[in-house]
């Protein structure tokens, strides 16, 4: 369990005094938790935050992994034993050289290794097991740089699982892909999710994503937290209005078995 | 795909061998004829053996300049590049060589006979030059418990390399003929150092920094990928970032010291190995240090032979090669 105290972050040269103000919210085991809000909302600043990246000016951020004896605070962890319980995958990865795909999953591995100690059997073994479940064990030779988008996504999501984590922290993932792969993305997520027991937060602009994919729900706005539960009474007009000055229709839909979100006009 | 550790060993096997073979060889090319078969007769009394003599006192110590600074010089390339996320980066990026150049033309204009051990005043001057240049750019893009910011480590470095060609410049206005001259000399870079004692003297500070980049590789890997990256796969992103600074400036300074500012090589050597090995920097770092032996002594030899009983500068041979190879880097990148 990842749970964020009271937080408050400042990147020190906004004209607010803080991007994140007094912010709790608790990421359950097991659970596929939404992050919603407008751009600038503190999204990508609060999952900085649950994975120790930033450090909170105010408050705590504590991990409560299955062999802990009890929470402990993110500060009080080195990185290496950080990411062997959070991984984080970016909205977009450009490596300065040309790796191929192999060596950017195997770079998952790091936090499992000693300082000299090289990728052994069992660590290539859990990189192709990776790529496997991402759908992307055929690319394993592939220069990287060269892949599309919807395939590099695939890959840094590899990566993030070779890390072996019980918690994978998403930003946008899907925000550069087009339809079939934002799909694609969400079917991978929610099998890892349902399969795999991957505790996972996905801050995302797609509500319609959030619908299908997501148990729960936190809305931010403002760097608050505007409402924070379960899907199904966190998504509504009323709350979609409110966050993004948005009027839109939010209903269920038979065929595809969840909420649906339509925008209608901008409000202001 | 083979194990890495596989690859490791062929790697410095093969470039090692390359190494060892251009120092053993490189002695033995010059105006006097020798054999190498005489040079390492142990039965001839070495005070005699006038092949021994030319090998290993004439000719041994400028073949391990260049092995020194082939080495250094690359290894600080592949880091500076990782470092900065920019394959075009090289070890004199960040001004560490314009602080160089500074301190010794400022000894060689207003000579003075300052000396430390086996440091004679230019390198000492140049050393000390090197390591200003590198505090400034440090403390400049460090701030404490803050990973650095490349944006500011590259532009402190190029304003720092144009502040001190400035004072570079305005010294040499107030310099004569013959002090411009030894100038122009020492920024074209020279493995001619005469003696063993400033190879012994550069030492300390090579292999310290090649300690340092002994820890590296796999956190430079991911640095590369991105400083965020690399935090959440378990780097310590600001304690690798200034490792990496330090061992490179140092490496740098020490090459530099001892053979000048030569040029290239810590651009040149990094991408061929890449070329030739991938990019994985367990491999490209060591691979890339055990080519530039190979690579400068290389060059020097043609320096030495092209225009003999002429001998020119072998920052003149680099950069006629760099030159036109950063070119095509450039074009085959867009």
């Amino acid at each position: 369990m990842l749970r964020a105290e009271s937080v408050s972050f400042g990147y020190g040269d906004r004209e607010h005094a803080f991007s994140l103000d007094n912010v709790s919210v608790t990421i359950a085991d097991g659970s596929l938790t939404g992050l919603l809000g407008p751009n600038g909302c503190g999204k990508t600043t609060l999952l900085k935050l649950l994975c120790g990246v930033l450090q909170p000016v105010r408050g705590t951020v504590t991990l409560a992994a299955r062999t802990f004896e009890g929470p402990r605070p993110l500060h009080s962890m080195s990185r290496r034993e950080l990411a062997r319980h959070v991984a984080v995958v970016p909205q977009e990865t450009h490596p300065a050289f040309e790796y191929t795909v192999m060596e950017m999953v195997l770079m998952g591995r790091h936090p499992h290794l000693s300082q000299f100690q090289l990728e052994g059997p069992s660590d290539f073994a859990i990189a192709r097991e990776a790529l496997a479940a991402t759908g992307t064990d055929h690319l394993a030779d592939r220069n990287y740089m060269t892949l599309s988008g919807g395939e590099k996504q695939r890959v840094i999501i590899a990566s993030a699982l070779a890390q072996q984590t019980e918690i994978l922290l998403l930003d946008e993932p899907t925000a550069s892909l087009d339809l079939g792969y934002q799909l694609d993305i969400a079917a991978l997520l929610a099998a890892l999710n349902r399969e795999r027991r991957v505790t996972m937060v996905l801050a995302t602009h797609d509500l319609n994503l959030a619908a299908a994919l997501c148990d729960r729900l936190i809305l931010m706005r403002g760097g608050r937290v505007l409402a924070q539960g379960p899907t199904a009474d966190v998504l509504t007009g009323a709350k979609v209005r409110e966050l993004y000055d948005v009027d839109a229709d939010v209903e269920f839909h038979q065929r595809s078995g969840h909420l649906i979100v339509l925008p209608v006009k901008r409000l202001r | 795909m083979k194990p890495i550790s596989a690859r490791l060993i062929a790697v410095i096997a093969g470039y090692g061998a390359l190494a060892i073979a251009a120092c053993v060889l490189a002695p033995l090319v010059g105006s006097t004829h020798i054999s190498l078969a005489r040079a390492f007769d142990r039965s001839i009394p070495f005070a005699d053996n006038v092949d021994a003599q030319i090998f290993f006192v004439a000719r041994m110590p400028r073949v391990l300049t260049g092995a020194i600074a082939g080495a250094t010089l690359a290894a600080a390339g592949v880091v500076m590049q990782a470092l900065l996320r920019n394959p075009l980066a090289t070890p004199f990026t960040l001004g560490v060589s314009a602080g160089a150049a500074l301190g010794a033309i400022l000894v060689l204009t207003f000579s003075t006979t300052v000396t430390l051990g086996a440091l004679s005043p230019v390198p000492l001057a140049s050393l000390g030059g090197a390591l200003m240049a590198s505090a400034i750019v440090y403390g400049l893009a460090t701030r404490p418990g803050r990973t650095m910011s490349t944006s500011v480590l590259l532009l402190a470095g190029v304003t720092l390399n144009s502040f001190f060609s400035a004072l570079i410049l305005f010294v040499q206005y107030m310099a004569d003929f013959t002090q411009t001259y030894r100038t122009v000399r020492w920024l074209m870079g020279d493995l001619d150092v005469g003696s063993f004692g400033p190879i012994v003297a550069s030492l300390p500070l090579v292999v310290l920094s090649f300690g340092m980049f002994a820890v590296l590789p796999r956190s430079l890997n991911l640095l590369s990928v991105g400083a965020d990256a690399a935090a959440t796969r378990g780097v310590n992103v600001a304690r690798t970032q200034r490792l990496a600074f330090l061992s490179a400036s140092l490496a740098t300074s020490a090459a530099v010291s001892l053979a000048g500012p030569i040029g290239f090589v810590g651009i040149v050597v990094p991408h061929l190995v890449r070329l030739m090995v991938g990019v994985d920097h367990r491999i490209v770092l060591p691979a890339s240090a055990l080519f530039g032996v190979a690579f400068l002594v290389g060059c020097d030899l043609v320096a030495r032979t092209v225009l003999a009983p002429v001998e020119i500068p072998v920052g003149v041979v680099t950069a006629m090669l760099g030159g036109p190879f950063f070119l095509w880097l450039l074009v085959r990148r867009s």
